[in-house]
């Protein structure tokens, strides 16, 4: 640091109270706030505001909950969010099975392969969710990749279905979904403090207890955050399952973009996507109150 | 046991993304594993048709003008966010994070309804508020948790020797957080140059961005054309990932310095 500077550091307190009253500028840090918060209110938050008022429409002039009634008195859309909750869930669990061991693998190893390994997670998660949903259609259609090297290894004779059901849906997204797992899990994993396993192995404990008993309660912060941050994202998941999936069972995502395109029921479709919007925040707010996640990004 | 594992799943993560490369250099007129023989027709292919050329081009205008003005937006928010404590503090900030979390779909369908209105729906300015909007909370967060932890004492001196706010800004400031608006810029002009579910409501016939054509050719017979253009950009994605480290991935190996922090940012 320069010599003027820290000789700067010990006037600073004097300046403050020098220029702070004196300052005759209106500025106040919170204005900068103001460009930002305007933007928002109009192209973000007044559109929201629209989409709730028009869930409480009907053909009738009049507020109604006929939307919001016929969302969760019929079958088909009680189906629908199963569904959803199903294909998050699964994809959540999938992923942390998957996640938690190369997550654990980057913490041990030497720094080249760390580095190799993060490079290996950070291609896919750059990589355009279009493009990577794209590799998979490749891959798994019925004279796709997978059913070609199979059959030509003799394994089968019928191309298996591995797109265009709920399979391909989970192939998808735990393959776009899994970096994150990771990246959520591997720095809680990395400020681990490696004395307390060395402390546990002394006492006597074995490899396989200290790891179940001090390591993996020690990671828990990470497995919450990186399992909400993969279930929330689940739910509101749009592209995988559509281009992926089947015509059969779809998500919440996909019915409103039906009701939008096809039906052109927007009162409808805003019913919807307050429903999902609530699921979306009610976790969120579930994870803070019930499991103390502070920061999900 | 712990290393097969990790193996499998890296090369399940990395393999159907690299397995696109090969493909892009098919001379099959379909899309065959392993490919037949060498040829770059799929490259002429898209070099060669205008309407590829032209989104792609969209595409890039548009993530960078997003870049700059999400920056921007996202730069005053957190100095001001930073800078200044008053109630509700948090929910602005909650509220600023929003598009990030929020549904793609309630998004595209809220800003598709309000942008009809004003006749923004399929304009260039459409997409550029809708992409800014979906892009400034990556800036803001990466930026706002840099400035929160930074000492005070480097601009309360700067504004001490006499330097204005403005001088203080990007004289002190900007420098020393420079690796957080780089990394807000990134994800700010990924953001825009993937962004489809947003974009597919608000693209027409006037206008089209690269994530739409590619849209369009997944639901015709998976066009091979789009691998192409994705080998280019998965080439380029792990160029820069790989350039980035490449002090730690090919330099000498240090000894004795176990705690010295990898650059993984916090992506």
């Amino acid at each position: 640091m320069p010599r003027d500077m820290e000789i700067a550091l010990k006037n600073t307190k004097v300046a403050q109270k020098e220029k702070e009253p004196r300052g005759r500028s209106f500025f106040r840090p919170w204005m900068l706030i103001l460009p930002p918060a305007a933007f928002f209110a109009v192209f973000f938050i007044w559109p929201l505001v629209q989409i709730l008022a028009m869930s409480f429409t009907g053909p009738q002039s009049g507020l109604t909950l006929a939307s919001y009634a016929k969302f969760f008195s019929s079958p088909v859309y009680l189906k629908v969010i199963a569904t959803t909750f199903r294909i998050s869930l699964v994809v959540t669990l999938v992923c942390l099975v998957l996640g938690y061991p190369v997550a654990y693998a980057m913490t041990v190893c030497s720094k080249r392969v760390c580095c190799l390994l993060t490079i290996a997670v950070l291609i896919p998660f750059w990589t355009s969710l279009l493009v990577r949903t794209y590799a998979w259609m490749i891959l798994l259609q019925s004279n796709g990749v997978v059913n070609n090297i199979l059959k030509s290894l003799g394994l089968i004779r019928q191309p298996l279905p591995l797109m265009h059901n709920e399979l391909g849906i989970y192939i998808g997204m735990i393959h776009i979904l899994l970096p994150y797992m990771i990246l959520s899990l591997y720095p809680v994993m990395k400020g681990i403090n490696r004395d307390l396993i060395l402390a546990s192995r002394t006492l006597g404990a074995k490899k396989g207890y200290t790891f179940l008993h001090v390591f993996v309660p020690l990671s828990m912060p990470g497995v919450s955050c990186g399992s909400i941050l993969v279930f929330v994202m689940s739910i509101g998941y749009y592209i995988t399952p559509s281009l992926l999936g089947g015509t059969k069972d779809i998500m919440i995502s996909q019915a409103i973009q039906v009701q939008v395109n096809k039906l052109m029921n927007w009162p409808f479709a805003s019913a919807i996507s307050i429903v999902l919007l609530a699921f979306t925040y009610g976790i969120l707010y579930l994870s803070k109150k019930v499991m103390h996640v502070q920061k999900l990004w | 046991m712990l290393w097969f594992f990790t193996i499998l799943i890296v090369l399940f993560l990395i393999l159907p993304v690299m397995i696109i490369i090969p493909m892009s250099f098919s001379a099959s007129r379909y899309l065959e594993f392993p490919p037949p023989g060498f040829s770059t027709q799929w490259y002429q292919a898209f070099f060669g048709n205008p309407q590829w050329v032209n989104a792609l081009k969209i595409s890039v205008e548009l993530a960078v003008l997003t870049t700059v003005l999400s920056l921007v937006l996202g730069i005053l928010a957190a100095e001001g966010l930073s800078k200044s404590e008053f109630r509700g503090k948090d929910t602005i900030i909650e509220i600023f994070m929003m598009p990030m979390l929020v549904p793609g779909i309630i998004v595209g369908i809220a800003i598709y309804r309000f942008e009809a209105e004003i006749s923004l729906a399929s304009t260039f300015s459409g997409l550029l508020i809708a992409h800014t909007l979906m892009a400034v909370p990556f800036v803001i967060r990466t930026v706002l948790s840099n400035l929160i932890g930074l000492n005070p004492n480097y601009e309360l001196a700067s504004r001490s020797l006499g330097a204005g706010r403005l001088t203080t800004f990007f004289r002190v400031t900007v420098p020393i957080i420079k690796p957080a608006i780089f990394s807000g810029a990134m994800f700010a002009f990924a953001t825009s140059f993937d962004e489809i579910i947003v974009t597919q409501f608000l693209c027409g016939i006037r206008i089209t961005t690269l994530p739409k054509r590619i849209w369009d050719g997944l639901n015709q017979q998976l066009d091979p054309t789009i691998t192409a253009i994705a080998a280019i950009v998965i080439v380029i994605i792990s160029l820069v990932m790989v350039l980035s480290n490449s002090k730690t991935l090919f330099g000498r190996e240090p000894r004795s310095v176990p705690q010295e922090e990898t650059d993984l940012d916090d992506t």
